[in-house]
């Protein structure tokens, strides 16, 4: 199952960590905020990605299947 | 009150041609038995769904902005599993839109048929109506005075009540308004679950906006063909559009979908938006499109026409903008607006916006630093698609869209000259911004 990474804007507080655990697909921008690759994780990642994830301070990095990001009715 | 139940709907006038939802030549409320002569009574279908094929077969898409499919909605919720919740939004926020306020004022019964049918086809017990409570609470009262007309006469099956809406941009966003619903502050969500999932007090919720909801009480009566005898094949049926002029009066129209802009303003474009006195048209309100006059006397009112000048209807608010006036100083005050009514809860919204605005205050001034027009690039690329609603985006192309249509008057300003002759503001804003914490409940 592909999975992807997704960040809730609302609980991020910029704390950076997970640019720090996994600096191969996230990246900080100028005030802080994570910047995500929004490419599926590559298996190889996948260990770093979770670590990631479980490193947030505040729980706003996750790692999603990719079928749950499809198209939904919008309002 | 002569109320027959089962009254033959057939029977009366089908109002051909356009208006249809508002009454004509009037400023006061129709009561409820102006209603009833006009409409008859509402077309309950008893049972659930029967309505989404009609609506299917209308074509009525969701006339509060995204104008989303309406029976994929109630497909939706009433399959979502559970006893479902329906919202109706008339927390009109747009500060150059009043149509759904003119709606609920004018029609209000229309509107509440429409809640009944929508509770009805999606198997809801409860509803709700939320309106914002300002210019003394006049409309709140006017709607309450309406409903209490209905119980006594059983026509409503569902009870609806009143929510009211606090007086900020982002509180007619949907899961700001089910947050407050649901005893919190009218901040927007993250979502999912979305709320057609799980909504006011964790239901299935079903949300249209008060003018999708008053079509939905015509196509009951007058079916699917009717509707679509205005409108293009793709968007059919008509749509309230709050048109701000450039000599400054504001307008209330009910058009077919599809109407060419030049028709609809006609007054601001001249005969090919060269001879007119408008030199740029807004299309779709503060999160919409700058068009210039020119390009947009050639498009028409509907998305298959805007998306061509990278716009779409939104809630169909239009404003021309005189060539008196400077773009860019008007864009800034905007988003001057926009940046205070962040909700504050995404980094990069928090962050971008105020200085996007500052970036812009700076572009509408003389001999702007060359750094900033890339500057603003730069924080509209790294504000876009990362909000919880659709705040930074919105406000993203409503700022890039003036970069590109004004971007002969920044020549101007880089040489330090204003090509504009009044200095009065021209978009529409609400007097004393609210800032505080409280304001959000």
């Amino acid at each position: 199952m592909q999975k992807q990474l997704r960040v809730n804007p609302i609980e991020c507080s910029g704390r950076g960590a997970c640019a720090e655990l996994l600096p191969e697909m996230i990246s900080l921008d100028e005030w802080g905020y994570p910047l995500l690759d929004p490419r599926p994780v590559p298996p190889a990642l996948e260990r770093q990605a979770r670590r990631a994830v479980n490193g947030c301070p505040v729980l706003a990095l996750q790692l999603t299947r990719l079928p749950e990001v499809a198209a939904r009715p919008r309002s | 009150m002569p109320l027959r139940r089962g009254e033959d709907t057939a029977s009366r006038s089908r109002p051909d041609g356009l208006p249809r939802l508002l009454p004509t030549g009037t400023t006061v409320p129709e009561g409820l038995r102006e209603h009833l002569a006009r409409h008859g009574f509402v077309p309950y279908r008893d049972g659930r769904l029967q309505l989404a094929a009609d609506l299917r077969a209308a074509g009525l898409t969701g006339r509060g902005g995204a104008s989303f499919p309406v029976y994929r909605k109630l497909e939706a919720v009433a399959g979502a599993g559970g006893r479902p919740f329906v919202v109706a939004n008339g927390a009109e926020s747009e500060p150059a839109s009043s149509k759904d306020a003119s709606l609920l004022w004018l029609a209000p019964h229309l509107v509440l048929d429409g809640i009944q049918l929508a509770a009805e086809a999606v198997g809801a017990r409860e509803a709700c109506l939320y309106v914002h409570e300002t210019h003394g609470n006049q409309l709140a009262v006017a709607v309450q005075r309406a409903l209490s007309e209905r119980w006594p006469a059983r026509i409503d099956r569902v009870p609806v009540r009143l929510a009211g809406a606090p007086p900020r941009f982002l509180s007619g966003q949907e899961t700001a308004m089910v947050n407050l619903l649901n005893g919190g502050l009218a901040l927007p969500t993250f979502a999912p679950p979305r709320v057609f999932e799980r909504g006011v007090a964790g239901a299935p919720t079903l949300v249209q906006n008060v003018e999708t909801l008053a079509h939905i009480a015509l196509i009951a009566r007058y079916g699917a063909g009717w509707f679509r005898q205005v409108g293009t094949q793709a968007e059919p049926g008509s749509m309230l559009s709050t048109i701000n002029h450039a000599n400054g009066s504001v307008r209330i129209i009910e058009a077919a979908v599809g109407t060419p802009l030049r028709s609809l303003l006609a007054a601001d474009l001249g005969t090919d938006g060269t001879d007119g006195p408008a030199q740029a048209i807004l299309a779709g309100g503060y999160h919409g499109t700058w068009i210039p006059a020119p390009r947009a006397a050639g498009l028409t009112l509907d998305n298959a026409g805007l998306c061509s000048a990278g716009a779409s209807v939104g809630a169909g608010v239009l404003a021309a903008l005189p060539a008196s006036h400077c773009g860019l100083a008007e864009t800034a005050r905007v988003v001057r607006y926009l940046a205070l009514e962040s909700a504050g809860q995404c980094g990069p919204c928090l962050n971008g916006l105020p200085r996007i605005a500052a970036g812009l205050a700076a572009l509408a001034g003389p001999r702007p630093d060359r750094r900033v027009r890339a500057d603003i690039e730069r924080w509209a690329g790294l504000v876009l698609g990362r909000g919880a609603c659709n705040h930074p985006d919105g406000s993203v192309r409503f700022v890039r869209s003036a970069l590109t249509v004004f971007a002969a008057e920044l020549k101007h300003h880089e040489r330090g000259v204003c090509s504009a002759t009044a200095r009065q503001p021209f978009l529409p804003l609400p007097s004393g911004t609210a800032v505080t914490d409280e304001d959000w409940s």
